[in-house]
């Protein structure tokens, strides 16, 4: 079932004239950098789900609050759909834009507006890039925790939106437990802010709904992050199995045994060729499987931590255990897991990139259907794996030069999607559902959870302007896609003959 | 299961369907605790307490289901079990306190700053709607961004929102080591040492000046709370300080005293507010200076003013004094009205509990 909106299934969208609305705008909001000829559109037309693209009617780049704050009152009163995007690196086609709809760009909005050493935050607009938060504290000896492997080119803002996590989340937490506070324009032009510099605040915790609602409820236009101190040392184990399950095993050792590592990653075989091939970590490119374990704190505890991971890993089978000798060895073994999306597109035309969750323990078993959907389909599949948290990122090899193998790929996807719900877990970890998963949303969910979705939606846009169509299905398309499931695995009855 | 476990979703369900068909406000209760916290609600209640029992625990997972009438101290003593914790020292007030208490009040203990709070800590939740409907969001993962975060907008509603039958919450494992400490400094250098040590990576895990003393926790693996002991000195107190303090046990906290009682949450590198100088004016310093306990006549305006010029807001903790929680900003409050109205039309979900308007 195709991902572009679909107005019979998604609902219609004002239709507007395209003249008119450049008019408006160029008239309502003074010194707007508004784009509307088709060359100019087209380096907008997708994120990072390059897959799918439409081009905008316009695209509008502010460069003040108040342009945003005018942009959306005028919108709001035409009747048009805005589409934010921050820096476009999204996987699920958060900011994918609307024919009939303004792509309001966010990334002007580059300044870091404050770093507070004593209080331990940092306060900036939506379009800095979350590597550059870092890079800003690290005179202070202090840093942001969720570094999502696109952190040299995502904005916070998109983090917010997505709530972003990264290889750092089991222990540091996500987007959502590391933001104090963000300041929002609502569609209708008003100016808000939810949380604060405190630790708490009044009322609902509308901070935490808005993060990861992908630019549906309102438009952030600054974030307040909380800044960490370094850890005094950080050591990295690197560990190769034979065998993907012992590996798996081993994941759920370590955490038994009460260490939180500050990073617990794993790559399957033709994942680690890839990384290898591209960035020599110095991986073992013979194993099934390895685990990457990142202690970090007091260097006193993490030598003993390092001590008991070592055991558990020796008992669960590790066939080779090596400790980064020092800083630099330990930057290369987490490029090479940093850099896997990039590396597997070295191998294969083109690829896609799923981000199921499921509990630890049903690794195996998820593991084992994903290779039989690979084999049944023929496409290779790559596996990376936020093991310490359940987040899964099978990698789907194809060639859409191939026709039909984009609609096979994502077939593919949708099954190992469909996988984890089975096994108690979620279609997304970290990327969202924006376009791409919208279907799947419809397994993962009831038609009266989505219900409650759309209430939640209406509270704060109750004319469907923002962002239409991304994140929560409509119960039209959930029953089309129930139905066409229901055809394609011939339930309920597959033993009946069908005539 | 132990043996008070049972199911009642379906009989809570059927009560809040009627209730909305009659439109007739509901109390919802669970060991009814945490009654102050918040303005008095008239409606019929809707007890909890027997829908308890832990689902599903999976120590490995670091994950535990929970029905939300269980026991708070129930559920630590399972937890406690498998040497792992609740992180977020949730305060019990009381033998009684249920799990859907602590999770609706969203109040958190002394580790709060460092290791987060009842929200961070929530992964799903099963919700009774206000048409009856028995929902889940979220689950049992760490990560999950499918859909708005509908369990997290629950923690801290006060049940405004819908009925919490059940929650997902993560757990950590119990650190290996812990000391706590006291130093006898004058609070300016209090703060200003708890300034430094926060750019440091410094085993604490609570900070609370009380009495002309900073009292400290280090928490973490022996090595480093070893290191961090002999470094900052000090004379040994008993780890039971923080759990007083998080009772609300403290002589600080007394009856007898009747001055009313305030929280202040503000931003963690606040100075000493000068309103904290009064003569008639206690105060406890708590989550490194971001938390203050405050005994005090001043009046209300006052009290609020204050904590909001420093980025912070004031809860009054005596019922009947003054509404507990400092009125929103008015597109803030137009919003809660928004998801008030969406999520319970008919206003039948503790009305009033938070604001008069939700
Ligand atoms: C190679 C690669 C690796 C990646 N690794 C990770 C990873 O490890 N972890 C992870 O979590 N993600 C990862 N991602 C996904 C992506 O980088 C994140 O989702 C990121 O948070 C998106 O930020 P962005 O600025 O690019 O947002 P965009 O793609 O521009 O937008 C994403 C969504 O946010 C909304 N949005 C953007 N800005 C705003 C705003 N100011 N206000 C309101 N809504 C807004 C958009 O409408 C859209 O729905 C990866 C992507 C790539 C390409």
């Amino acid at each position: 079932m195709n991902i572009l909106y679909d107005e019979r299934l998604d609902g219609e969208l004002p239709a507007n004239d395209k003249q008119q609305v450049l008019t408006r705008l160029q008239e309502a909001v003074q010194g707007l950098t508004l784009l509307h000829r088709e060359e100019d559109l087209r380096p907008f037309e997708c994120d990072g789900l390059s897959a799918y693209r439409v081009l905008p009617m316009l695209v509008a780049l502010p460069d003040t609050l108040d342009q945003v704050e005018r942009l959306m009152r005028t919108c709001h009163d035409m009747g048009v759909p805005v589409v934010t995007r921050g820096a476009g690196t999204g996987l699920s086609g958060g900011a994918l834009p609307l024919e009939q709809g303004v792509l309001l760009v966010m990334s002007r909005f580059k300044q870091i507006l404050e770093i507070d050493p004593e209080a331990r935050i940092a306060r900036v607009q939506p379009g800095v890039r979350n590597l550059a938060i870092s890079e800003a504290a690290a005179p202070y000896g202090l840093y942001y925790a969720p570094d999502p492997s696109s952190q040299i080119a995502c904005s916070i803002g998109g983090n917010v939106a997505e709530n972003a996590g990264g290889v750092h989340c089991l222990k540091y937490g996500l987007t959502v437990h590391n933001i104090l506070k963000i300041e929002v324009i609502t569609i209708e032009g008003e100016r808000m802010t939810l949380g604060s510099d405190a630790l708490d605040s009044p009322g609902f915790d509308l901070l935490a709904l808005f993060t990861g609602s992908e630019g549906m409820l309102g438009i952030v236009t600054e974030v307040t992050v909380k800044l960490l101190p370094n850890p005094e040392n950080a050591k990295v184990l690197m560990a190769s199995f034979d065998d993907v399950e012992k590996a798996g095993k081993a994941v759920g050792d370590i955490i038994a045994a009460g260490i939180i590592p500050g990073g617990l990653e794993m790559m399957d075989k033709l994942a680690i060729q890839a990384a290898e091939d591209f960035v020599h970590a110095g991986y073992p490119v013979e194993a099934e499987a390895i685990l990457l374990c990142e202690l970090d704190g007091v260097e006193a505890d993490v030598d003993d931590d390092c001590d008991t991971v070592r055991r558990i890993l020796e008992t669960a089978g590790a066939i080779d255990i090596s400790l980064a000798r020092d800083d630099a060895e330990r930057a290369r073994f987490w490029a090479g897991r940093k850099n896997a999306f990039p590396a597997v597109g070295r191998m294969s035309p083109d690829y896609y990139c799923m981000d199921g969750t499921i509990p630890r323990r049903e690794l195996p078993r998820v593991l084992n259907g994903i290779a039989a959907l690979s084999k049944e389909s023929g496409l290779p599949v790559a596996n990376v794996f936020h093991a310490g948290d359940g987040n899964m990122h099978p990698l789907v090899l194809f060639d859409a030069n191939q026709p039909g193998e984009l609609e096979l790929a994502e077939e593919v996807g949708g099954k190992i999607l469909e996988l984890c719900v089975e096994a108690g877990g979620s279609i997304t970890g970290e990327h969202g559902v924006g376009r791409e998963k919208i279907n799947q949303m419809c397994t993962q969910f009831q038609p009266d959870e989505i219900t409650v979705f759309h209430a939640v939606k209406a509270a704060f846009d109750e004319r469907r302007l923002l962002n239409p169509g991304k994140n929560i299905p409509t119960l039209q398309r959930c029953a089309e896609f129930g139905a066409m499931h229901v055809h394609n695995n011939e339930l309920p009855h597959p033993d009946l003959p069908r005539f | 299961m132990a043996q008070h476990d049972q199911d009642m979703a379906e009989a809570l369900c059927e009560q809040v369907r009627q209730a909305d068909m009659d439109k007739t406000p509901l109390k919802i209760v669970g060991g009814d605790t945490k009654a102050f916290y918040g303005r008095p609600v008239q409606g019929h209640p809707l007890s909890i307490r027997e829908h308890r029992g832990i689902s599903h625990y999976d120590p490995v997972e670091l994950i535990v289901s929970v029905r939300t009438g269980t026991p708070v101290t129930e559920l630590e003593a399972a937890l406690d079990a498998e040497g792992q914790m609740l992180a977020f020292e949730p305060p019990h007030f009381g033998n009684a306190a249920t799990v859907g208490g602590m999770i609706a009040t969203g109040l958190s203990g002394p580790r709060r700053p460092w290791a987060g709070s009842v929200r961070d800590f929530v992964l799903g939740s099963r919700v009774i709607t206000h048409d009856g409907k028995h929902l889940r969001f979220g689950g049992e993962v760490i990560k999950n961004v499918a859909g708005y975060d509908l369990s997290r907008l629950m923690a801290g509603a006060q049940g405004t929102l819908g009925v919490l039958t059940e929650v997902s919450l993560k757990v950590l494992p119990k650190p290996t080591a812990v000391h706590s400490l006291s130093l006898a400094i004058p609070l300016t250098s209090a703060l200003e040492r708890l300034a430094d040590w926060g750019r440091q990576p410094l085993p604490i895990t609570a900070a609370t000046y009380h009495d002309g003393s900073l009292h400290l926790r280090l928490e973490g693996g022996a090595n480093s709370v070893a290191a961090a002991r002999e470094r900052l000195g000090g004379d040994t107190l008993d780890n039971t300080f923080w759990t007083d303090l998080r009772e609300h046990r403290l002589a600080f906290f007394s009856s007898a005293d009747d001055r009313p009682l305030w929280r202040l949450s503000l931003p963690n590198n606040t100075p000493a507010l000068e309103l904290e100088n009064g003569d008639d004016t206690a105060v406890i310093y708590d989550w490194g200076g971001a938390q203050r306990w405050l005994r005090t006549r001043l009046a209300t305006d006052t009290l609020r003013n204050a904590a909001s010029s420093a980025g912070g807001h004031a809860t009054c903790y005596t019922p009947g004094d003054c509404d507990p929680f400092m009125p929103l900003a008015p597109t803030v409050a137009k919003y809660h009205r928004h998801l008030k109205a969406t999520l319970d039309p008919n206003g039948i979900f503790n009305p009033g509990r938070l604001y008069a308007e939700v």
